[in-house]
C-alpha cells in the first residue's frame, strides 16, 4: 500500500473528517458498553444528559472545560513549532505552587489586582519550567518529549513534599493539603450556587489571544514556519532558537494558568490531586482541534462532555469510569488517522 | 544512613535486581523499536496492559508462564496498532505513542474493573518463587544475591543475550539495524522495510508487556491501577543512556534500580534529614542528566522518527 497526496481538499471534507473520527471512536466504545451489559443508546443518552441535561450539568461541564482550554492551548502552541511539550501536567502544578505561595499570605493585594497578578506569576512559573527542557533541546539536543515527561514526576513529588510537609494546612484534619488561598485570590463564580467560575472567561480570552498571536503577528508566523520546516526556516534566517524559546514560555505559561485557575477557581487549596491528568488531556484536546487555538475551545468542551457525561453515565449504569479515558484515547487515535486521510488517499498497490 | 554499609548489605542488592528486571525488559523492548527507526512512546501503557493481562490470566486459573506469554501477546497487539499507525500510515510517532499509552492504560483499568467489579481489597495470586541455582547459591555473601533469582529475572538476562546476538550476529538483526539507519538503502537491498519495522515494534512491545507482567507475576502478587508509575518513561531515557546498546541497558537498569532501592530504605527510616521524596525523584533527575550527557554524542539511529514512504526521497 502507499499514500497518495490529495489535490484541492474541500472544506466539507476537512470538517467532516474529525466528526467521522469521533463517531468511529464512540462506536468502538459501544462495544465495551455492550460488554458491560448496557445498551449503547441508553449509555450515550445518559452521557449527554449527564453533561448537558441541566443547568447544573452544563455548569459542571464548563467548569471542566476551563482547565482543558488552557492545557489544550499549551499543547497546540508548542506542537505548532514541533516543540513536543508533554509536560503540561508539571507546568500546571508549577503554576498552582507559585499561586499557592503568593496567594496564601505572601502578598496582600485587592482582588482586581491580585487575580491578574496570580495568573501572570503562575503562568511565569509554568513557562520557566518548560524553559529548562527547551534549552536542553536547543543547546544540548536532549529530546524534550522525555525531559518534559520526567519533569512531571519530579514536580508532582515536590508538590507531594510541600503538602505533606512545610505547606501542610494544620486545620485540614490531617488531610494532605496546603493552606487555603486568601479571599482576594478566589475567582468569583459566574452563576449563583454553581461551581463555574471566572477562569472560563480568562481561558476564552487566552484562546482568542493565542489565535490572534498565531494568525496576525510575525511571531506567530515564525512559530508556524519553524514547525513546518526547520531547515528552511534556518536557511531563510528566521530567529529559530529564540522562536522556540518564546513558544516554550507561552506554552508553559498557558499550562501554568490552568493550575492557577483550578486552584483559585475551584479548590481554593493545593493538593496532589488538583489535576486528574489535565496536562495529558490537553494533548488530546490540541490534536482534536488540529492545533487551532479557536478549535481548542470546541475540543476542550467535547472532552469535558465525555469526561463529565461518562462519569454520570457510569454511575447510573454501574460501568467503570475508565470508559471516559478509553473514549478520549480512541478519539485521539481516530482523529489523527482522519486528519491523515484528509490529506492523503490510500492506494492498495 | 551509611552508604558504604549499604553496599555490603545483601538486601539492598536483592532489591536492586528485583527492580532492575522490569526496567531491563522495557529498555530492551524500546531499544528494538528504536533500532528499527520507530520511537515507541506507548511503552508506559503497554507495560500497564502486560501488568494487568498477565495477572488476570493467572487469576483466572492459568499458569504463571501462561500469564507471561499472554502478556507478551497483548503487548504485541498494541505494538501492531502502533506499527500500523507509524510505519504504514507514517503518522507522528510522538502523538501516536501518547495515544497508545492512554488507550492501553485506560483499557487495562477498564477491563480490570469489568472483570473484578466488587474487589475492594485487591485479590492476590501466588507469584513466581526465586529459583536457587544448586551449589552456587550456597556461596556466602554473593551466593543468595546472584544465584537465587526470580525465573523472570533469568528470562530477562536470557532475552538480553538473545537481543545482543540477534542484533549483531544474525542477518535479521542486520536488516533491523539497516532499516533504522537507512531504510532507502535497506530497500534497495531487497529488505521489506515495512515488514521489518512492524515485526520489530511488535517484538519490542511484547517485551515491554512482559516487563509489566513481571510486576504482578513476580515482584508483587496483586494488580493496582497506576502500578507502572513512570517506569516506562524511565526505560525511554535508559535507551538513550545505553546509547542504543543492549549491554549498556543492563548497566543502566541496575544503576536506576539501585536508586529505587536506596529510596525504599530511606523511607523506612522514620528520621531523615532529606525528605524521602528527594530519593524518589532521583531516578527521574538522573534520567534527565543521562539523557543530556548521552544526547551530545548523538549516536542515535539515523532514521529514528522519520517515516519511510516508498518511492519518496
Amino acid at each position: 500500500m502507499r499514500l497518495e497526496p490529495r489535490q484541492n481538499v474541500s472544506l466539507t471534507r476537512k470538517l467532516l473528517a474529525p466528526l467521522m473520527a469521533v463517531f468511529i471512536a464512540l462506536a468502538l466504545c459501544s462495544l465495551l458498553i455492550v460488554w458491560a451489559g448496557a445498551s449503547p443508546f441508553t449509555a450515550f443518552y445518559l452521557l449527554i444528559k449527564g453533561a448537558l441535561g441541566s443547568t447544573f450539568a452544563l455548569s459542571e461541564t464548563l467548569t471542566r472545560t476551563t482547565p482543558l482550554i488552557f492545557t489544550g492551548l499549551a499543547a497546540a502552541v508548542a506542537f505548532r513549532a514541533k516543540l513536543w511539550n508533554i509536560g503540561g501536567e508539571g507546568q500546571l502544578y508549577a503554576g498552582a505552587c507559585l499561586a499557592t505561595w503568593l496567594g496564601t499570605g505572601a502578598i496582600d493585594l485587592p482582588a482586581p489586582v491580585m487575580i491578574p497578578f496570580l495568573f501572570l506569576s503562575g503562568g511565569l512559573a509554568g513557562g520557566l519550567l518548560l524553559l529548562l527542557p527547551t534549552l536542553l533541546k536547543t543547546h544540548l539536543k536532549a529530546d524534550e518529549v522525555v525531559t518534559t515527561l520526567l519533569l512531571n514526576f519530579i514536580v508532582l513529588l515536590v508538590v507531594n513534599w510541600l503538602v505533606f510537609g512545610p505547606w501542610k494546612d494544620p486545620m485540614a484534619m490531617g488531610w494532605p493539603q496546603a493552606n487555603p488561598v486568601v479571599d482576594a485570590a478566589i475567582l468569583p463564580t459566574l452563576l449563583p450556587k454553581m461551581r463555574i467560575h471566572l477562569g472560563l472567561i480568562i481561558a476564552l480570552v487566552c484562546a482568542l489571544g493565542t489565535w490572534v498571536l498565531m494568525r496576525a503577528t510575525v511571531w506567530g508566523f515564525d512559530i508556524r514556519a519553524v514547525g513546518a520546516n526547520l531547515k528552511a526556516s534556518t536557511f531563510a534566517g528566521l530567529p529559530v532558537t529564540s522562536t522556540i524559546i518564546r513558544t516554550a514560555i507561552i506554552s508553559g505559561g498557558l499550562a501554568g494558568c490552568a493550575g492557577v485557575s483550578e486552584l483559585c477557581g475551584l479548590r481554593g487549596y493545593l493538593t496532589i490531586d488538583l489535576s486528574p491528568g489535565f496536562g495529558y488531556s490537553g494533548i488530546v484536546v490540541a490534536m482534536l482541534a488540529a492545533l487551532n487555538p479557536l478549535g481548542v475551545i470546541l475540543a476542550a468542551f467535547f472532552v469535558a462532555v465525555i469526561q463529565i457525561g461518562a462519569d454520570s453515565m457510569s454511575r447510573a449504569l454501574n460501568i467503570s469510569t475508565y470508559i471516559a479515558d478509553v473514549t478520549t484515547a480512541l478519539s485521539l487515535l481516530a482523529v489523527i488517522v482522519s486528519m491523515l486521510l484528509v490529506r492523503y488517499r490510500i492506494r492498495w498497490r | 544512613m551509611d552508604l558504604t554499609a549499604l553496599l555490603f548489605e545483601s538486601g539492598f542488592w536483592i532489591a536492586t535486581i528485583r527492580m532492575a528486571t522490569p526496567l531491563l525488559f522495557g529498555t530492551l523492548g524500546e531499544l528494538i523499536c528504536e533500532r528499527a527507526g520507530v520511537l515507541n512512546l506507548g511503552i508506559e501503557g503497554i507495560m500497564a496492559a502486560g501488568c494487568m493481562s498477565g495477572w488476570m490470566w493467572v487469576y483466572q486459573g492459568g499458569t504463571l508462564w501462561g500469564g507471561v506469554v499472554f502478556a507478551a501477546f497483548i503487548g504485541a497487539l498494541f505494538g501492531l496498532i502502533h506499527a500500523l499507525f507509524t510505519v504504514y500510515l507514517g503518522l507522528s510517532q510522538h502523538v501516536t505513542g501518547i495515544g497508545i499509552t492512554m488507550l492501553a492504560s485506560s483499557l487495562s483499568s477498564f477491563v480490570f474493573r469489568m472483570l473484578l467489579p466488587e474487589a475492594t481489597t485487591p485479590p492476590k495470586i501466588i507469584p513466581f518463587e526465586a529459583v536457587d541455582i544448586p551449589f552456587l547459591s550456597d556461596i556466602p555473601g554473593i551466593g543468595p544475591i546472584l544465584f537465587s533469582l526470580s525465573p523472570m529475572t533469568l528470562l530477562a538476562l536470557t532475552v538480553l543475550g538473545v537481543v545482543w546476538y540477534g542484533l549483531y550476529r544474525t542477518p535479521a538483526g542486520l536488516a533491523l539495524r539497516m532499516v533504522g539507519e537507512n531504510p532507502m538503502a535497506a530497500e534497495s537491498q531487497g529488505v521489506d522495510v515495512f515488514l521489518i519495522r512492524t515485526l520489530a515494534v511488535m517484538t519490542g512491545s511484547a517485551l515491554m508487556a512482559v516487563g509489566g507482567a513481571y510486576l504482578t507475576l513476580s515482584a508483587f502478587d496483586a494488580f493496582y491501577i497506576g502500578m507502572i508509575n513512570g517506569r516506562g518513561w524511565i526505560c525511554i531515557a535508559l535507551v538513550v543512556f545505553a546509547s542504543w546498546k543492549p549491554g549498556k541497558a543492563l548497566l543502566g537498569a541496575l544503576f536506576f534500580a539501585g536508586f529505587d532501592a536506596i529510596q525504599m530504605r530511606v523511607q523506612q527510616q522514620s528520621i531523615s534529614l532529606i525528605p524521602y521524596q528527594v530519593y524518589l525523584m532521583m531516578p527521574y533527575v538522573f534520567s534527565i542528566i543521562a539523557l543530556v550527557i548521552m544526547s551530545r554524542k548523538a549516536s542515535y539511529p539515523k532514521a529514528l522518527l522519520v517515516p519511510f514512504r516508498k518511492g519518496e526521497r
